[in-house]
């Protein structure tokens, strides 16, 4: 079965084997159990759980914040990576540095900080609150919180391929009499693009199913801030064991949905 | 320099007033990101002063989560090391039929929500669970205690080390491990001698990560826990508490000691990354 890149490498049987049985045990079997929880439900029984109005309302929530919260990231991500490969400045290192904090940070602390910033008494939400505006218990929230968890993500997929790109091809179409607009259309952006969707795809699927950064700014108000993995855990509270496995396999399938498309185009801008 | 690449550096530098613009763009995005809620974390931490700040991290319930979030630390990230070498080995040296499947399943964790992570132990191991009669007929508890929240955790970092080892092992290709495999080294002898040497940064670098998801890991583990008070409370969790109690300054002392870990494993990060372009570019050192 396999066809070794050079005959005296061992260990692939042991490696394989070892990979195979350590994922089947952790992930597989457990996620199956879930899909195999679900065949107790009669079809007519999963469409009632997943089509409450309560869930639909959730599930634009979530899905819409994490696709607002990836767009915003698809902006500040490039817009950072850019400043960092481009330019020398005070404090590139730092920032560079700090770019990672979000995966550093466990996500419930990020939370309360976010909230206590946001909130109507916040250093932020004050200014907020005087221009009218609410952002702490609002979508907006939700989605800032989003945007907090998510940003490297666009930001360290595109930086290594803009680094990567020969400056010599950008001068040489302005020197051919290309605008900059003309520039980025045509050399940047086809270059980039694969890249930043790879980003966009992986912010997109992490703010999906993002749970301790959220709960604690959205204020988790039924049908107008609660997130799918908040219903998930209101319904396990009430020991709704079947509800909350028809939620999780909505989740799963909708954003596998989700990514196979993003997938596909990627497929079609990488081979024109 | 000549007057000529001169002429030329200015050209690569662009408009100059887009230039600044930009710049100050991102200083604006990073204080406002990532900046504003660190401060926000210690400045509400040390509200009343030092002494309660101390008192909230040496209270006996904040010790004992911190104990646990180690011990869960300690528990999963050797695991999923060994994993991780293990699948980068065969995913990176050999050609087979479904590796990208393979790769697919490896990178699966990331994309499933935390919450469902910590849902699928507790159908398995659950009271109402597969194994759940078996479980309790011998006295084994895995749900709402440590070995549930160990697994939870693990589940999480699966796919940390294997997904920073894959790239690295790729690009180095097999010609080092054939050599010592033709001067007689046996397997293992090649494995500590030739192979570990040449990943060991990007083998810290996966580490580092692996660690700060085990330590800060949140939805997958509150939904095993439990949630009792200094038997199967983790740090994180122990910070939700807290704050749900209105001890925000409590809360946000216990976060402080959090985010002083993500600053250690940032700085780790940036050392293992450094050491790691150093290794793959050693040309650009004139």
């Amino acid at each position: 079965m396999s066809r070794r890149i050079s005959p005296v490498i061992p260990g692939f049987g042991l490696t394989l084997g070892y990979t195979l049985v350590y994922l089947s045990l952790l992930v597989l079997i457990p996620l199956g159990a879930m899909f195999l929880k679900t065949t107790q439900l009669s079809w007519e029984q999963f469409w009632a759980i997943v089509t409450a109005p309560r869930v639909l309302a959730a599930l634009r929530l979530s899905f819409g914040a994490a696709l607002a919260a990836a767009v915003l990231n698809g902006i500040i991500g490039t817009l950072l990576a850019w400043v960092l490969v481009r330019y020398e400045f005070p404090g590139r290192r730092i920032i560079d540095a700090m770019v990672d904090l979000p995966f550093a940070l466990p996500t419930a602390v990020a939370g309360i900080a976010l909230t206590a910033l946001y909130a109507p008494s916040g250093l932020v939400g004050r200014f907020a609150t005087e221009l009218g505006l609410k952002i702490a218990y609002t979508p907006l929230g939700i989605t800032l919180a989003l945007t907090f968890v998510t940003l490297p993500f666009v930001a360290r997929t595109v930086q290594p391929v803009l680094a990567d790109i020969p400056r010599e091809i950008e001068e040489a179409a302005a020197c051919l009499g290309a605008r900059p607009l003309q520039v980025f259309r045509h050399i940047l952006l086809p270059a980039l693009l694969p890249a930043w969707l790879t980003g966009f795809a992986l912010a997109f699927a992490r703010g999906v199913g993002e749970y301790g950064s959220v709960i604690f700014i959205a204020g988790n108000m039924p049908m107008k801030t609660e997130i799918l993995p908040l219903l998930i855990m209101v319904k396990l509270d009430q020991y709704d064991y079947a509800g909350a496995t028809a939620i999780g396999v909505l989740m799963l399938v909708v954003s596998f949905i989700l990514l196979l498309l993003i997938n596909l185009l990627q497929r079609r801008i990488e081979a024109p | 320099m000549t007057s000529a690449t001169l002429t030329v550096a200015a050209a690569r530098r662009g408009n100059p007033w887009a230039r600044r613009a930009l710049i100050l763009a991102a200083w604006l995005a990073f204080a406002l990101f990532l900046l504003l809620p660190l401060f926000v974390v210690l400045s509400e931490a040390l509200k009343q002063g030092l002494g309660t700040f101390v008192d909230a991290i040496l209270e006996p319930d904040a010790l004992s989560a911190l104990k646990l979030t180690v011990l869960a630390v300690l528990i999963s990230v050797p695991l999923n090391l060994v994993f991780g070498v293990a699948a980068a080995w065969c995913v990176s040296k050999f050609e087979f039929r479904g590796k990208s499947l393979l790769v697919t399943l490896i990178d699966l964790p990331f994309s499933v929500s935390p919450v469902i992570a910590g849902l699928i132990y507790v159908l398995l191991f659950g009271a109402q669970g597969y194994f759940g009669e078996w479980l309790s007929d011998h006295d084994i508890q895995i749900v709402f205690a440590v070995p549930g929240i160990v697994l939870a955790t693990l589940f999480v970092t699966v796919p940390f080390v294997a997904r920073e080892l894959i790239p690295l092992m790729q690009e180095q290709g097999t010609q080092e491990e054939e050599a010592a495999r033709l001067l007689g080294a046996n397997g293992w002898q090649m494995f500590w001698h030739v192979t570990l040497p040449n990943i060991r940064w990007g083998l810290i670098y996966g580490v580092v990560l692996c660690t700060a998801r085990a330590m800060g890991e949140f939805g997958a583990v509150s939904v095993v826990s439990g949630h009792i008070r200094g038997v199967t409370n983790t740090l994180p969790l122990h910070v939700e508490i807290l704050y749900n109690e209105y001890n925000h300054v409590a809360a946000f002392s216990v976060a402080s000691l959090l985010l002083l870990l993500a600053l250690v494993i940032l700085l780790l990060k940036q050392w293992s990354e450094s050491r790691m372009s150093r290794l793959n570019t050693p040309a650009d050192e004139e």
